[in-house]
C-alpha cells in the first residue's frame, strides 16, 4: 500500500524535472543500429520541414559522407562554418561551438554525437559541446549509432568483434526529448552498400565481410530495437506515474555496486548499469578503500577510479568510503540506502587462494542476510600485474635493511643470553625484534624478519650448531609456531598501525574542517574567507590553491591563493569559468577541459555557483580526497554567499529607506503646493463668475494658477522619473485616444490652431504607460504652442518605423537655432534664453518618457520652416485579439 | 437646482473648505463640513447631504475607505477631490462606489456641473426612453441610434457600449465598470477591448475621433459621455 500515491519528494523531482526541460534546449537523436541507415538523411529532412514551416535552423555540423542524396538536402539551409583547429601541423576542421552560441538559432543540426573532438578544443567530447548547446537554450538534432553507447560497448565488442573507442554516457540519450530510431531492415542495408550509396565502390566488400556481415546487422538491429522499446516503456512508467496509475506503481529499486580494484571493476559498472536501465533501478556506486588496498600496485588503484569516473558518467551515484572491514563497510551502506540488491564482481581465482584467504564475495554472500547478491565473474583471470613496490623502491630498501639488522642485533642479544636461559625463552627475545620491525615497515619487511629470525635461531642455537640441519624433529614444530607466531604479529601490529593512522588522518581532517568552519564564521569579509580556505586547504591537500569568487558580472577574480604564484594564464580562467557557469568540476585529472594545469571545484550554495576554488598538484587527488574537498568548497561556498546576502539586505535596505524618503517629500510637496494652487484658482474662478469689473483680474489670476499648476506638475514628474520610481505601467492603449486626450488637455493653449493629425488606419492598440505617454505628448503640444506664432499650424504624425512607434509633432515657427537640438532637451534649458516659460523641464520630460519605454526623443528643423519633434518609443503593436462580433 | 441643497465637504484643508464655502452660493446650498474621515461619516448619516465632496488625503482614514463605508448604507453621490498623480487612488475610490471625481486645482464651473450631473442621476427620474446630447440621439426603447437624423448602423458591443455610458451620462464611468457592464465580469481586466470599441464607436459618432466632443477620454480612469 505504501506507493498507492506519488510521494512528494518523486512530484518534487519531476516538477523539477520538468522546469530544467523548459529552460533547455531540446534534443532529438535520431538512433542507427549502424553506419548507412539513413539518420544524418532524416535529420536534414525534419531539419527541412523545420525550416518550411519558418523555423530558424542551421547545420552546425553534417557530415555526408559525399551521399549524394544527402549532400542534395545541404542545399538551402544556412551552414555554420567550421573551425580550423591546428594540431601538429596539420588543420583539422571541427564544429565552432562558440560559433554557434553566438549565433543562437532555434534548431542546430550536430551529425554524429560521438564524435571526438580534435585535441584543443573546448571539450573533449562532442556530446558536452551538444550539452553546452542545450543549455544556453538551443535544440539540437544529432545521429548515433547503437555501438557508441557506453553500457552496451562491451557487448558490440563481443558481437562483432570491433572494440569502438568513442563512446557517450547512456543518460546523455535517457535524457533526450526525442529518440527516433532509424530502422530498416538488414538485407536493405546491405543492398543500399552494394549500390554504393554508403561507402566508395571500392571498400564495399570488405566492408561486407566485415562488419557488414548479416549476423552482425542483426543483433545490431536487436539492441537498437530493444533500446527503443526500453525507452517507450519508460514513458509509460513516466505516463503512468503522472497519471497516478495505482496497480503498477513500481517500487524504486535501488541497487549497490560494488567497485573492486581490478580490471573487472568497469565490467561490473557497465553489466550494471544495463541492469538498472532495464529495471529503472536507482544505483549507487560504492568503492570502500581498505589497509588491504595500501600494498596494492597504483595500476588497480588507477582502475578503481577509473570504474567510479564510469559510474558517473552512466549517470550513478558514487560513494567512496574507507575502512578495515569492506563487506561491512558495503553491507552498511546497502542498509542504510534501503538498497534491494548488490551487484558485486568476482574475479576467478585458484581454488587454494579462496580457502585459504577466503574471498570477499563469500563474505558478503553470508553477511548480507536478506539482501540479494548478483554475482558477475570474469571471463579469465587475467596475468596479475607483479606486485611493485607501493612505497617508493628507497623506502623498501631502507626497510628491508632494518629487518636484516633487527636480525643481526636480536641475534647477537641471544648469543650472550644463550649460556643463561633456556633455549625456549631466546624465541621471546626474536619475536620482539620482528614486532619491532612490523610496527616500522610493511608486510613484506616483517616477513622477511618472520623468516631470518627462523633461519637465525636455527643455525646459531637449535643443535647441531652452525648448520641449519636439525636433529630433534620437535624443533621443525618449534619453527612452524615461530614463523606463524611471527607473521600473526607482523599482521596485527600492521593493522593497528594502519588504523592508528588513518584515524589520525580523520582525526586532521575533521579538525581541519571544524577550524575552517570555525574561522569561516568569524569572519566577515569575503576576501578573508577566500584566504583562509586557501590556507586550510594548502594546509591539508599540499599543491598550489587558488580562490577564485565571482563578482557582480559573473566575472571571476582571484581572491586569495596559497602560493606566491597561481597562474593565470588564459586557459586556466577559460576553465574556472566554465567551472562557475556549470557548477561542475574541471580540469586536470577530470573529462571536461583536461588541459588545464589544475582542478577546479565550483563553490556550490543555495542560490548558486559563487566562484570555484583550484587546486594544482603533481599528484591526482583519490576519491577520499576529492570527497573532501567538495565537502570544503560547499563551506566556502555558503560562507561566501553568506557575505553576499549580508551585503544585499544592507543595500536592499538603504535603498528601501531612501525610496520611503522620496514618496514622503514627494506626497508633502505635491500636497503643499497643491492645496494653495486649488484655493487661489478656485475662488478665482468664482470672482469670474461674478458680476463686476475685476472680472478681467480674476481671469488673469486663475489662467496663471493654471500655468503654476503645470510647472509644479512637470517638476513632480520629473522627480519622479529621475528616481525611477514610475516604472511604466504598461496597458494597451489606443494611439488615437492618446493623440485625442492630450488635445483635449491643450484645448485652451491650442486656441484656434489648425491640428491636422495622421495616424494610420491599421495602427490602434499600442503597449504603453498611457499617463506617460499622454504626459509627453501634452509637453510636445505646450512646447509647440509656446514658442510659435498664433494661428500657426501644428501636425501631428504617427507612423511605425520597424518595429518602433514614432509620434511627430511639427509646427510652423521660426525653428530650432543651430546646434541647439539636443540641448533643449536638457533640464532647465530655455530656448532663446527666454525666462518666462517655466523651468525648461517640458522636453525633458519628453526624453525621459520615452528612455522609458526603451526609445529616444529628438528635434530637427522642418523643410519649409519650423520644427519637428519626434518621441519614438520601443512598443508593441500586437494586441491580443478582439473577438469580432 | 430650485430647492436648498446640502453638499457635505470631508477635507481635512480648512483653506479648501473655507473657499468652497464661499464660492458655493448660500441661496442653493447648505454646507456640511468635515476635517476628516469619521466626522464625514458622521454627517453622511445625521446631515442626509444631496452631494459628498471627498478629499482623498484624509488624516485619519483612507478616502476609499470612507466611500465604501458610506455606500454600505447610502446612496449619497459622492464626487471625490484628487491630484493628478493619483490616477490608481481615484480609480479605487470610483470602483468603491464613488460616483465622479475632480481634479485639484478645479475651477468652480467645472466643480458646479459635476455636482448638478451628480443631483440629476441620484434624483431618479423616470429615465426618458431617448437620449440626446449634440447632434446625437439614442432611442434605447428601439435601440436605435441616429447622428444628425441619420441612422448609425451599430454592432451589438458597440451599442451596449454606448448604452453603458447613457446610462452614466455625464459622469466618468472606469474601465473595469463598463467591461463589466457590456462583456461581463470575467473580462474586466480586458481593457484593450475597450480601447477597440471605443474607437469604433468614436469613428461612427464623432466629427472628429482624434478629438472627440462627446465620447471623451479620463485619462488612466475611464470614459465619459459628454451632455453639456
Amino acid at each position: 500500500m505504501r506507493h498507492e500515491r506519488p510521494d512528494p519528494d518523486e512530484l518534487l523531482k519531476r516538477v523539477q524535472g520538468d522546469e530544467e526541460k523548459s529552460a533547455r534546449g531540446r534534443l532529438k537523436v535520431f538512433l542507427g543500429a549502424s553506419a548507412g541507415v539513413g539518420k544524418t538523411y532524416a535529420m536534414l529532412s525534419e531539419a527541412h520541414e523545420q525550416k518550411d514551416r519558418g523555423v530558424d535552423v542551421i547545420c552546425g555540423y553534417v557530415e555526408t559522407h559525399r551521399r549524394k542524396e544527402t549532400e542534395a538536402l545541404l542545399q538551402n539551409l544556412e551552414i555554420l562554418p567550421l573551425k580550423e583547429i591546428d594540431h601538429r601541423g596539420v588543420k583539422l576542421r571541427e564544429f565552432d561551438l562558440d560559433g554557434a552560441l553566438a549565433r543562437h538559432p532555434e534548431f542546430i543540426l550536430v551529425d554524429e554525437l560521438a564524435h571526438t573532438n580534435a585535441p584543443g578544443s573546448r571539450h573533449p567530447k562532442r556530446y558536452q559541446d551538444v550539452e553546452e548547446l542545450l543549455q544556453a537554450g538551443i535544440n539540437v538534432y544529432t545521429t548515433l549509432n547503437i555501438q557508441h553507447l557506453e553500457s552496451l560497448n562491451d557487448v558490440v565488442g563481443q558481437i562483432t568483434g570491433v572494440v569502438v573507442r568513442e563512446t557517450i554516457p547512456d543518460s546523455i540519450v535517457e535524457r533526450a526529448d526525442d529518440l527516433e530510431l532509424i530502422d530498416i531492415p538488414p538485407e536493405a542495408l546491405q543492398q543500399r552498400l552494394r549500390e554504393g550509396k554508403v561507402y566508395q565502390p571500392d571498400r564495399v566488400d570488405k566492408a561486407l565481410e566485415g562488419f557488414f556481415r548479416k549476423g552482425n546487422l542483426i543483433a545490431l538491429r536487436e539492441l537498437s530495437l530493444r533500446r527503443m522499446a526500453d525507452r517507450v516503456d519508460a514513458q509509460m512508467q513516466t505516463y503512468r506515474s503522472e497519471a497516478s496509475i495505482k496497480e503498477l506503481w513500481p517500487t524504486k529499486e535501488r541497487v549497490v555496486v560494488c567497485i573492486a580494484p581490478n580490471d573487472l571493476a568497469t565490467r561490473v559498472v557497465r553489466t550494471a548499469a544495463r541492469m538498472g536501465a532495464a529495471t529503472h533501478a536507482e544505483m549507487i556506486a560504492v568503492y570502500v578503500e581498505s589497509d588491504r588496498q595500501t600494498h596494492r600496485p597504483p595500476e588497480e588503484q588507477r582502475q578503481a577510479q577509473e570504474a567510479l569516473r564510469l559510474a558517473e558518467r552512466l549517470g550513478m551515484e558514487t560513494v567512496a568510503s574507507s575502512g578495515h572491514d569492506i563487506v561491512g563497510e558495503i553491507v552498511r551502506i546497502a542498509r542504510e540506502r534501503n538498497a534491494t540488491r548488490i551487484v558485486v564482481g568476482k574475479p576467478i581465482k585458484a581454488r587454494w587462494r579462496e580457502i585459504l584467504f577466503g574471498s570477499v564475495v563469500d563474505e558478503l554472500v553470508r553477511r548480507s542476510k536478506e539482501l540479494d547478491v548478483l554475482v558477475i565473474t570474469a571471463e579469465a583471470e587475467k596475468e596479475r600485474p607483479a606486485r611493485t613496490a607501493s612505497a617508493t623502491p628507497r623506502k623498501k630498501t631502507r626497510g628491508f635493511a632494518e629487518a636484516v639488522a633487527v636480525n643481526v642485533v636480536t641475534t647477537g642479544l641471544c648469543y650472550f643470553l644463550a649460556p643463561h636461559v633456556s633455549i625456549a625463552n631466546l624465541i621471546m627475545v626474536y619475536l620482539v625484534g620482528v614486532a619491532f620491525v612490523a610496527t616500522r615497515n610493511g608486510l613484506e619487511e616483517s616477513a622477511l624478519a618472520s623468516i631470518l629470525s627462523v633461519a637465525a635461531f636455527d643455525f646459531f642455537f637449535v643443535p647441531p650448531l652452525y648448520t641449519f640441519a636439525v636433529r630433534d624433529t620437535q624443533y621443525l614444530l618449534t619453527f612452524v609456531i615461530m614463523l606463524s607466531v611471527a607473521l600473526l604479529i607482523s599482521g596485527l601490529a600492521l593493522r593497528l598501525r594502519y588504523e592508528v593512522l588513518s584515524s589520525r588522518e580523520r582525526e586532521r581532517r575533521s579538525a581541519v574542517l571544524y577550524a575552517l568552519s570555525r574561522d569561516l564564521a568569524k569572519t566577515r569579509s569575503r576576501r578573508e574567507i577566500a584566504a583562509i580556505a586557501a590556507r586550510e586547504v594548502g594546509n591539508l591537500f599540499g599543491g598550489e590553491v587558488a580562490v577564485l569568487v565571482a563578482d557582480d558580472s559573473r566575472q571571476l577574480e582571484v581572491l586569495a591563493r596559497s602560493a606566491s604564484h597561481f597562474e593565470e594564464s588564459p586557459t586556466e580562467q577559460i576553465v574556472a569559468k566554465w567551472v562557475l557557469d556549470k557548477a561542475e568540476k574541471a580540469g586536470a585529472g577530470t573529462d571536461t577541459l583536461p588541459n588545464a594545469t589544475a582542478l577546479y571545484f565550483p563553490l556550490r550554495a543555495a542560490r548558486g555557483t559563487v566562484g570555484a576554488i583550484g587546486i594544482k598538484d603533481d599528484k591526482a587527488l583519490d576519491a577520499q580526497q576529492v570527497n573532501l574537498l567538495e565537502t570544503f568548497a560547499n563551506s566556502l561556498a555558503l560562507a561566501i554567499e553568506r557575505t553576499q546576502l549580508a551585503k544585499e539586505s544592507h543595500t536592499a535596505r538603504l535603498a528601501a529607506e531612501a525610496e520611503r524618503m522620496r514618496n514622503i517629500l514627494l506626497n508633502s510637496v505635491s500636497h503643499d503646493l497643491r492645496t494653495p494652487l486649488t484655493v487661489i484658482g478656485g475662488a478665482a474662478s468664482t470672482l469670474m463668475m461674478r458680476e463686476g469689473n475685476s472680472e478681467e483680474l480674476a481671469k488673469t489670476i486663475f489662467e496663471e494658477t493654471e500655468r503654476m499648476n503645470r510647472h509644479v506638475q512637470n517638476l513632480l514628474d520629473m522627480t519622479r522619473l529621475e528616481a525611477r520610481t514610475i516604472n511604466p505601467n504598461l496597458g494597451w492603449s489606443s494611439i488615437e485616444e492618446l493623440v485625442g486626450s492630450a488635445l483635449a488637455q491643450t484645448d485652451k493653449l491650442l486656441e484656434d490652431r489648425k491640428i491636422q493629425t495622421f495616424i494610420p488606419p491599421a495602427m490602434q492598440l499600442i503597449l504603453v504607460d498611457e499617463m506617460l505617454v499622454e504626459k509627453a505628448l501634452v509637453n510636445l503640444l505646450e512646447n509647440a504652442a509656446r514658442h510659435t506664432g498664433p494661428k500657426t499650424p501644428i501636425d501631428i504624425r504617427v507612423s511605425r518605423p520597424s518595429d518602433r512607434v514614432r509620434i511627430e509633432v511639427s509646427d510652423r515657427g521660426p525653428g530650432l537655432a543651430p546646434g541647439e537640438e539636443e540641448k533643449i532637451f536638457d533640464k532647465f534649458y530655455q530656448a532663446g534664453g527666454k525666462a518666462d516659460s517655466g523651468f525648461g523641464l517640458g522636453l525633458a520630460i519628453v526624453r525621459s518618457v520615452a528612455e522609458a519605454h526603451g526609445g529616444r526623443a529628438w528635434a530637427e528643423n522642418r523643410a519649409g520652416g519650423g520644427a519637428s519633434f519626434y518621441l519614438e518609443l520601443a512598443a508593441s503593436t500586437e494586441a491580443p485579439e478582439v473577438p469580432f462580433e | 437646482m430650485k430647492a436648498e441643497t446640502t453638499i457635505l465637504i470631508i477635507d481635512d484643508e480648512t483653506a479648501i473648505r473655507r473657499f468652497l464655502r464661499a464660492s458655493l452660493d448660500e441661496s442653493e446650498f447648505r454646507l456640511l463640513e468635515a476635517a476628516d474621515g469619521r466626522e464625514g461619516l458622521r454627517l453622511t448619516a445625521t446631515g442626509k447631504p444631496d452631494v459628498v465632496l471627498l478629499d482623498l488625503g484624509l488624516p485619519d482614514i483612507d478616502g476609499t475607505r470612507v466611500a465604501i463605508e458610506i455606500r454600505e448604507w447610502s446612496e449619497v453621490p459622492i464626487i471625490v477631490l484628487s491630484a493628478r498623480e493619483h490616477e490608481q487612488d481615484k480609480v479605487k475610490a470610483l470602483d468603491a462606489g464613488a460616483d465622479d471625481y475632480i481634479t485639484k486645482p478645479f475651477g468652480m464651473a467645472e466643480l458646479l456641473a459635476r455636482i448638478r450631473v451628480a443631483l440629476r442621476h441620484s434624483k431618479k427620474s423616470p429615465s426618458e426612453p431617448i437620449f440626446r446630447a449634440g447632434d446625437l440621439e439614442v432611442d434605447l426603447a428601439a435601440h436605435v441610434v441616429r447622428r444628425a437624423g441619420e441612422e448609425v448602423h451599430l454592432t451589438r458591443n458597440e451599442y451596449g457600449l454606448l448604452a453603458a455610458l447613457v446610462k452614466y451620462a455625464g459622469k466618468v464611468v472606469t474601465h473595469r465598470q463598463l467591461l463589466t457592464e457590456v462583456w461581463g465580469g470575467a473580462y474586466a481586466d480586458e481593457s484593450h477591448y475597450l480601447r477597440v470599441y471605443m474607437g469604433q464607436l468614436r469613428h461612427k459618432l464623432e466629427a472628429d475621433p482624434t478629438r472627440p466632443k462627446l465620447l471623451t477620454t479620463e485619462p488612466g480612469v475611464g470614459y465619459r459621455l459628454k451632455t453639456e
